[in-house]
C-alpha cells in the first residue's frame, strides 16, 4: 500500500515484515528511528514472536546477533558511523562464521572531527568484511532491498548490510509502496539455517583454524561472495515478478547507452545525478550514469559491460580514502580493460555536504571536456584549506577543525589563536 | 536438614571430601552417566585448573539440564585448547565468536531459544577472567542489567595466561607476571589495583553470584545446579588455577587452590540478589604465605631480599577479606547484618563441608 512515511519507519515496517525473531538494538544517530519503530511494533505485539534487546553498546548488538542467528533465528540490527566501527570485530566475525544477519547502515560520516551527518565513510571501512553491501537509491528502494537482503543473506548463508543515506534517506517522508505481508511470506520463505546450535545434534562452531586450512575458509568466503553475483539478480528478478518493481539488483544504467561520459555513484545521489544528466542531454552532452546498487561483492562484469564503451567515466563518491583518493573509483578502474576509459574521482557531500545540480553540472561541464584533474573534491572551500596551511607553518597552531570553524564563523574568535 | 558441623577430614590436606557425605551425593568422576561434555584429548597444560573447573562446572550444568545445554566461549585458553581444527573436545553445542563478546553471543542464543519456545534448552557463557573482568565486562554488565537467562562461568586464573601470563584486572598485587614484572620498590602487580568482579556481578542485584574453586569440586557442582534451578541473568567465579602462569607444580594446583581459600584471599560464597547468604567457612586458617610460597610468580618476595613488609601487606588483605565475608566462625558478614554463622542456601549445602 502506498503511504507517506519516513524512510526510517519505512525500513522498520520492512523489516517487520520479514518476521525478524531476534533484534538487537542500540542507538545511534540517524539509524535510531528504525530501532525506535520496530521496538515499538514489538512491545504491542503487532511484531511477534520477535525478541528485541537492548544491548550495551554496537559491539553487543552484533554478538547477541551473533548468537541469535548461530542459534537459529532470524536475526536483524541497524547502526551507523562510529557504531558501525565500534562493532567492526563482530562484523568481521559474523561473515567468517556465515551467520546470514541483516543489518542496516544509515550512512553518516566517521570523526574526528566528530559529524553526524550522512557521507559512505562507515560503510565503506567495511567493504572487505565479507558482509554483502547494498546501497539504496531511495526509501522505496531500501524498503525493497531489505526484502531481498533476507532473502539473499539466507539463500548464500551470508550476512548483508543495506545501506541507506543517514538523514537524506532516514528522515525524508515520501510516497513509499509497503508491500502486504502475505506478498513478502511469499516471497521470503522461513529461515533454515545452514548450521544451527541445537543439543540434538551438538557441534562447534568457532574453531580455532590454523595455517593448514585458513586460506581454504577465506578463499570459500569469496567463493560464495561471488556467488551472490548471481543470486542477487536472481533474487531482483523474483522480487520484480512478485512486487512488480525493478530494485536491487548488480548495477542499473540510466541514459548510458549511447553516452561519451558516464557517471558512476551510489545510494541517494543518483537521484541529483540523473536529474544533472536530463538538463545537460538538453544541452546536446552525451552524458549518462551507471549505479551501483551491489558494491559487495564488486560485478565487475556487469562494470564493465556498462561502462566499456564510454570515453570518461566520473564516480563521485561520498567517502575518501586517506592517502589515496577514490574507493569506489579504484574498484571501478579494475573492471575496466584496455583501452579503458579515463577515470575521474570526485570527493563529494562528505559529512552532510549537500550534493547540487549546480555544483554536479559544472562538474561534468569540465569532466566532458576533460579538464578535470584525477581526484576532486567537490565545492572544496579552497581558501579556507590555504589559511589552515599558513597558520600550520606556526608550531602550535592548534586543531584543525576548531580553526576552520572558526574562520567560517561558526564559532567565536579566540583571543588567543585569533 | 540442620546444620552439622564437619568433624572429620583427611590427613594433611585437611578435606572433607567425598567420604563424609551420603553416597548418592558424592561426586564420582568416573560414573557412566557423566556427560564429560569437556572430553579428553584437549591440548590444556598438565595440572590446568581451567580444564577441572570446566569439565566439572559443565557436566554439573548438563547434568541440571538434562543435557539441555548450548555453550558460548570466550577466546582464551579453554577454547584454543579445546578446538584446534578440525578437532573438538566439546560434547554440547558449543560456539566461540571473540574475546569480548561471550556474554552478548550467549544473550542471542538464549532470546533464540525464547523466540522459538525451547524453554528446555538452557545457555552458558563462559570466559577467562580477561574475557570476563576486562575486555568482555561491557557486554557481561548488560547481560547483568538485562537479567537475560543466562549462567556466565569465569574461570580465574588471575591473568592472561593464553597470551603468555600478562597482568589483568584480576591479577592480585605483588604477583609478577609478564607485563608487572617483579623489579623496582613495588615488584609485582601494583597494590591497589584490580577488581573483584562478583561484587561488581552483585551490584547489578542478579539472582545468584557465587565464588568456588577447584579445590572443591562437589561445591562447583552444587553450585552450578542451583545457579541452574534458577532463571535470569547468574555469575559463577571459579578461581583455577594455572601451573604455567603462577608458576606451581602440576601436582599442586588443587592444594594451590585451597590454600587460596584457607587463607581468606579468595573468598568462597554464595550471593542471591546482591546480598551475601552464605560463605564458606576457612576450616584450617593458614598464613597467606604458605599460598605464596608454591608460587613462583610471588618467588620474589622470599628468601634474600624478600619483601615481608609485602607480604604482611597481603596478610593484611587477606584479614580484611575473612572479616568482610564471614569466613571464620563467630566473624561478621560485611555491612549486611547477617550473622556469620549462616548455615548457607540449605542444609545439606552448610553440611558438605
Amino acid at each position: 500500500m502506498r503511504t507517506q512515511i519516513e524512510g526510517s519507519r519505512a525500513v522498520a515496517r520492512a523489516v517487520a515484515l520479514a518476521r525478524p525473531e531476534v533484534i538487537s538494538a542500540y542507538p545511534i544517530s540517524p539509524q535510531t528511528h528504525i530501532v525506535e519503530a520496530l521496538s515499538e511494533m514489538v512491545k504491542t505485539a503487532e511484531l511477534a514472536p520477535c525478541e528485541y534487546i537492548n544491548v550495551e553498546s554496537e559491539f553487543g548488538a552484533m554478538s547477541v546477533a551473533i548468537g541469535a542467528s548461530a542459534a537459529g533465528a532470524r536475526t536483524y540490527t541497524a547502526t551507523a558511523s562510529q557504531g558501525l566501527l565500534y562493532m567492526a570485530e563482530a562484523v568481521y566475525n559474523a561473515s567468517g562464521l556465515g551467520l546470514p544477519i541483516v543489518m542496516t547502515i544509515a550512512n553518516r560520516a566517521i570523526g574526528a572531527p566528530i559529524n553526524i551527518w550522512n557521507d559512505h565513510s562507515d560503510s565503506m571501512s567495511q567493504r572487505d568484511s565479507g558482509w554483502l553491501q547494498l546501497y539504496a537509491e531511495s526509501n522505496q528502494e531500501a524498503v525493497d532491498m531489505h526484502l531481498q537482503a533476507f532473502r539473499i543473506a539466507e539463500e548464500l548463508s551470508l550476512p548483508v548490510m543495506v545501506c541507506m543515506d543517514g538523514y537524506v534517506l532516514t528522515h525524508a517522508y515520501e510516497q513509499v509502496d509497503i508491500p502486504a505481508q502475505e506478498q513478502v511470506d511469499a516471497f521470503l520463505p522461513p529461515f533454515e539455517p545452514q548450521q544451527v546450535l541445537d543439543p540434538d545434534q551438538p557441534m562447534s562452531i568457532g574453531a580455532m583454524v590454523g595455517p593448514e586450512a585458513f586460506t581454504e575458509v577465506r578463499y570459500l568466503a569469496h567463493l560464495k561472495q561471488m556467488r551472490a553475483l548471481d543470486v542477487i539478480p536472481e533474487v531482483a528478478a523474483y522480487f520484480h515478478t512478485a512486487f512488480g518493481r525493478v530494485a536491487g539488483g548488480l548495477v542499473q544504467g540510466y541514459r548510458s547507452e549511447d553516452a561519451d561520459t558516464i557517471v558512476v555513484a551510489l545510494g541517494s545521489v543518483l537521484g541529483t545525478i540523473k536529474d544533472t544528466i536530463d538538463e545537460l542531454r538538453e544541452t546536446g552532452m552525451r552524458i549518462g550514469a551507471v549505479g551501483i546498487k551491489t558494491f559487495r561483492p564488486f560485478p565487475l562484469a556487469g562494470i564493465h559491460a556498462m561502462l566499456g564503451h564510454a570515453r570518461r567515466v566520473v564516480v563521485v563518491e561520498r567517502a575518501v580514502a586517506i592517502g589515496i583518493g577514490g574507493i569506489v573509483a579504484l574498484n571501478v578502474r579494475s573492471a575496466l580493460t584496455d583501452p579503458a576509459p579515463r577515470v575521474y574521482t570526485v570527493v563529494a557531500g562528505l559529512g552532510g555536504r549537500a550534493i547540487t545540480t549546480a555544483s554536479l553540472r559544472a562538474l561534468f561541464r569540465d569532466a566532458a571536456a576533460d579538464r578535470l584533474q584525477p581526484l576532486t573534491f567537490l565545492d572544496l572551500n579552497t581558501a579556507l584549506v590555504e589559511r589552515e596551511l599558513q597558520r600550520m607553518q606556526r608550531r602550535r597552531s592548534g586543531p584543525h577543525a576548531e580553526n576552520m570553524l572558526r574562520d567560517v564563523g561558526a564559532i567565536a574568535a579566540s583571543p588567543v589563536l585569533g | 536438614m540442620p546444620f552439622q558441623p564437619v568433624k572429620f577430614y583427611q590427613t594433611g590436606s585437611f578435606v572433607a571430601g567425598n567420604r563424609l557425605l551420603d553416597p548418592e551425593e558424592r561426586t564420582v568422576q568416573a560414573d557412566a552417566g557423566r556427560s564429560n561434555t569437556l572430553t579428553s584429548g584437549h591440548r590444556a597444560c598438565q595440572g590446568c585448573g581451567e580444564a577441572l573447573g570446566a569439565r566439572y562446572a559443565l557436566d554439573a550444568a548438563m547434568r541440571a539440564t538434562q543435557n539441555r545445554l548450548i555453550a558460548a566461549n570466550a577466546t582464551g585458553c579453554l577454547e584454543v585448547f579445546s578446538t584446534p581444527y578440525p578437532e573438538t573436545s566439546w560434547q554440547l553445542p558449543w560456539m566461540h565468536s571473540l574475546f569480548g563478546n561471550a556474554p552478548a553471543v550467549a544473550t542471542g542464543i538464549a532470546a533464540a531459544l525464547r523466540v522459538k519456545g525451547r524453554a528446555d534448552v538452557r545457555v552458558v557463557g563462559q570466559a577467562g577472567d580477561g574475557g570476563t573482568v576486562d575486555i568482555g565486562l561491557g557486554c557481561l554488565s548488560g547481560m547483568f542489567e538485562r537479567n537475560d537467562d543466562v549462567l556466565f562461568i569465569c574461570y580465574d586464573n588471575e591473568a592472561y595466561m593464553n597470551t603468555g601470563v600478562q597482568r589483568s584486572g584480576a591479577t592480585p598485587p605483588a604477583a609478577r607476571t609478564a607485563t608487572t614484572a617483579a623489579v623496582g620498590s613495588e615488584p609485582g602487580n601494583v597494590f591497589g589495583t584490580g577488581k573483584f568482579l562478583p561484587l561488581i556481578a552483585m551490584a547489578h542485584e542478579i539472582p545468584y553470584v557465587a565464588t568456588a574453586t577447584i579445590a572443591d569440586l562437589h561445591d562447583i557442582e552444587y553450585k552450578v545446579e542451583r545457579a541452574m534451578s534458577m532463571h535470569g541473568a547468574r555469575y559463577l567465579h571459579l578461581l583455577v588455577t594455572c601451573p604455567l602462569g603462577w608458576g606451581c607444580e602440576s601436582s599442586q594446583s588443587i592444594e594451590v587452590a585451597r590454600l587460596a581459600t584457607q587463607c581468606g584471599l579468595f573468598p568462597v560464597f554464595e550471593a542471591e540478589h546482591g546480598s551475601v547468604i552464605a560463605s564458606t567457612k576457612i576450616r584450617r586458617r593458614v598464613s597467606v604465605e604458605e599460598y605464596l610460597r608454591p608460587q613462583k610468580r610471588f618467588a620474589h618476595l622470599f628468601g634474600p631480599g624478600g619483601r615481608p613488609d609485602v607480604i604482611a601487606h597481603l596478610q593484611r588483605i587477606a584479614d580484611q577479606r575473612i572479616a568482610r565475608f564471614g569466613l571464620i566462625e563467630g566473624g561478621h558478614l560485611d555491612n549486611d547484618g547477617a550473622h556469620a554463622e549462616t548455615n548457607g542456601a540449605d542444609g545439606r549445602h552448610a553440611g558438605a563441608r
